[in-house]
């Protein structure tokens, strides 16, 4: 699965990075590395509804707080 | 022009030529309309600038040749416009008429050439063929009845790139010259100017389809922050993207790049010279070729986030606007080709802005927030320095860092040298061509004493702080 964050200026504001640092945490704490791909891009096009994150096609609006559970839910079942 | 927007009526006259360039080539009609467009400029039968419209019309003729990219076969980007040189004397030193014919004659105790002589009047004269252009009896005459005649052009040129031809125009030597464009904005006449590429640009642009086809990428050089003072910067965000970029980032997250990794390096190498300043690089180049080995190995902060974007973005296009005309030629030295599709300056966004009725005032704000205040710091002199101190410390690399940070070509020289002659007391040459940094460049839409302060104030609001807080996420 390929994991795409926005790390675009309005999605950096409002957590990109913080969302990032916890999505290299769950892969670790799941041993995911290796089915996971974690990428950057700048800018996905749709700033209001950051922090813009794709999973395969499919399109998240995260925030550092619920990160764990779009990981449980999203990731998780898409994976194992 | 309600608010000024340039410094001189030079910069306004070339930013109307390529509005209006721009204007026809974003309606397709640039061609049907090309030989037109003086007149455009200068209706009527009143000439403005010049002794008739005829050749005030023969001269923008030549400024929308270069606004469409200049003369081909030259492959300098910044070029001398001949009709429009208005053959500046050049005489050097020369006695003017408020010489009073003094007894003291200190002029000629000063000259140690015996050049100067007294006719019957007592008024000086200097004899050319002894005269070595010391100026030595200007500093001391009183009246200050002597004075140095020369081409502005010349005295901007610090790198003596630029001669006088056969026919008294200004001419450029291309081995010399290190595109820093100091003569382009110094010329009263306007008659050096700088390619353009903005058509380049319009052209990626409208070919996007909207950014459907592929995506362009504008990376904006921190110098912006002392750049369109009479808007906000967010509305200058906004304006990019509704002339057709799909974002908007800031080159200075390349300079954090390029500090994190240039840190590295030097503690490894023990010595080098910085590489973000092309007109800096070129210089080393043609005149201390020796040096090349302790250029730093990163690419630009320009070239650096380009490639970085290409990496996320293969179809991506990335177009740098910024303060520097040497931009314009290092976009296509050999190993930053692939990663930066084109190069315009400030001066040119503004007239793209108008070319398409943009009042970039009136516009909501945007952000703009990708480096942290170290990245943003490169703008100025100095900036460089301090943010490689910085990757040090972030690093824990232990390196008893002696940065010297040159400001303006001229500096450059004067360390280039002594580290040539093995006598320079540092171990890191900052090299910035223009005085005062980037905020100096020739590109710039206008310069002034706070243009420093504004840049450390933008600075200080990037939301990450540190070096390593703006690029771990990478």
């Amino acid at each position: 699965m390929k994991i795409t964050v926005c790390i675009g200026s309005s999605c950096h504001i409002k957590g990109s990075k913080q969302v990032v640092e916890r999505l290299q945490d769950l892969i670790r704490e799941n041993n995911l590395g290796d089915k996971v791909e974690l990428s950057g891009v700048f800018c996905m096009g749709k700033c209001q509804q950051g922090v813009c994150v794709k999973a395969d096609e499919d399109f998240y609006s995260l925030s550092p707080d619920n990160v764990k559970e779009f990981f449980k839910d999203s990731v998780l079942p898409n994976v194992k | 022009m309600g608010v000024r927007k340039f410094d001189t009526k030079v910069q306004h006259m070339k930013y109307k030529v390529l509005r209006e360039v721009a204007r026809q080539a974003w309606n397709d009609t640039l061609l049907e309309n090309l030989l037109d467009i003086p007149q455009m400029i200068v209706p009527g039968k009143t000439p403005t600038t010049r002794c008739c419209v005829y050749k005030e019309r023969a001269i923008l003729g030549e400024r929308v040749k270069m606004a469409m990219g200049g003369d081909k076969d030259n492959p300098n980007v910044i070029e001398v416009v001949d009709i429009a040189c208005d053959e500046c004397p050049a005489a050097g030193f020369e006695v003017t008429t408020s010489c009073r014919g003094c007894l003291a004659h200190r002029c000629e105790d000063a000259c140690k050439r015996g050049a100067i002589s007294f006719d019957h009047n007592h008024t000086a004269h200097i004899d050319k063929s002894k005269c070595v252009e010391c100026g030595l009896c200007a500093k001391v005459c009183p009246y200050s009845a002597i004075i140095n005649r020369k081409r502005p052009c010349q005295v901007a040129c610090k790198v003596k790139a630029i001669s006088i031809n056969e026919d008294n125009a200004a001419a450029i030597d291309n081995d010399k010259c290190i595109q820093c464009g100091a003569c382009v904005y110094q010329c009263p006449f306007g008659a050096i100017t700088d390619k353009s590429y903005i058509l380049n640009v319009i052209d990626i642009i409208k070919k996007s389809k909207e950014n459907t086809e592929y995506k362009v990428y504008a990376i904006v050089a921190p110098s912006i922050s002392s750049q369109f003072s009479y808007a906000k910067l967010g509305q200058v965000v906004t304006g990019l993207k509704v002339l057709g970029f799909h974002t908007v980032i800031e080159a200075a997250l390349g300079a954090d790049m390029v500090a994190w990794s240039e840190a590295k390096e030097l503690s490894e190498k023990g010595f080098l010279t910085s590489s973000c300043c092309p007109a800096f690089v070129q210089y080393i180049k043609s005149e201390f070729p020796e040096l090349l080995t302790y250029v730093s190995h990163n690419l630009s902060p320009m070239a650096t986030l380009a490639k970085y974007i290409k990496s996320t973005h293969e179809k991506a296009k990335v177009i740098f606007i910024g303060p520097c005309t040497a931009k314009k030629a290092e976009m296509q030295r050999e190993d930053v080709k692939p990663y930066v599709d084109s190069v315009i300056t400030f001066e040119e966004l503004q007239a793209l802005f108008d070319s398409r009725d943009i009042d970039i005032t009136t516009l909501d704000e945007d952000v703009l927030d990708n480096a942290s205040y170290f990245g943003r710091i490169f703008a100025r002199s100095g900036g460089l320095s301090d943010a490689l101190a910085e990757g040090l410390k972030e690093q824990n690399i232990d390196f008893d860092l002696k940065a010297l940070a040159c400001d303006g070509i001229e500096e450059c020289r004067v360390a280039l040298l002594k580290k040539s002659k093995n006598v320079l007391d540092a171990n890191f040459i900052e090299g910035m061509a223009c005085i005062g940094g980037c905020i100096g460049g020739a590109g710039c839409l206008t310069h002034g004493e706070k243009n420093k302060a504004e840049v450390d104030k933008y600075g200080r609001e990037a939301m990450e702080k540190t070096i390593k807080g703006a690029t771990s996420m990478l």
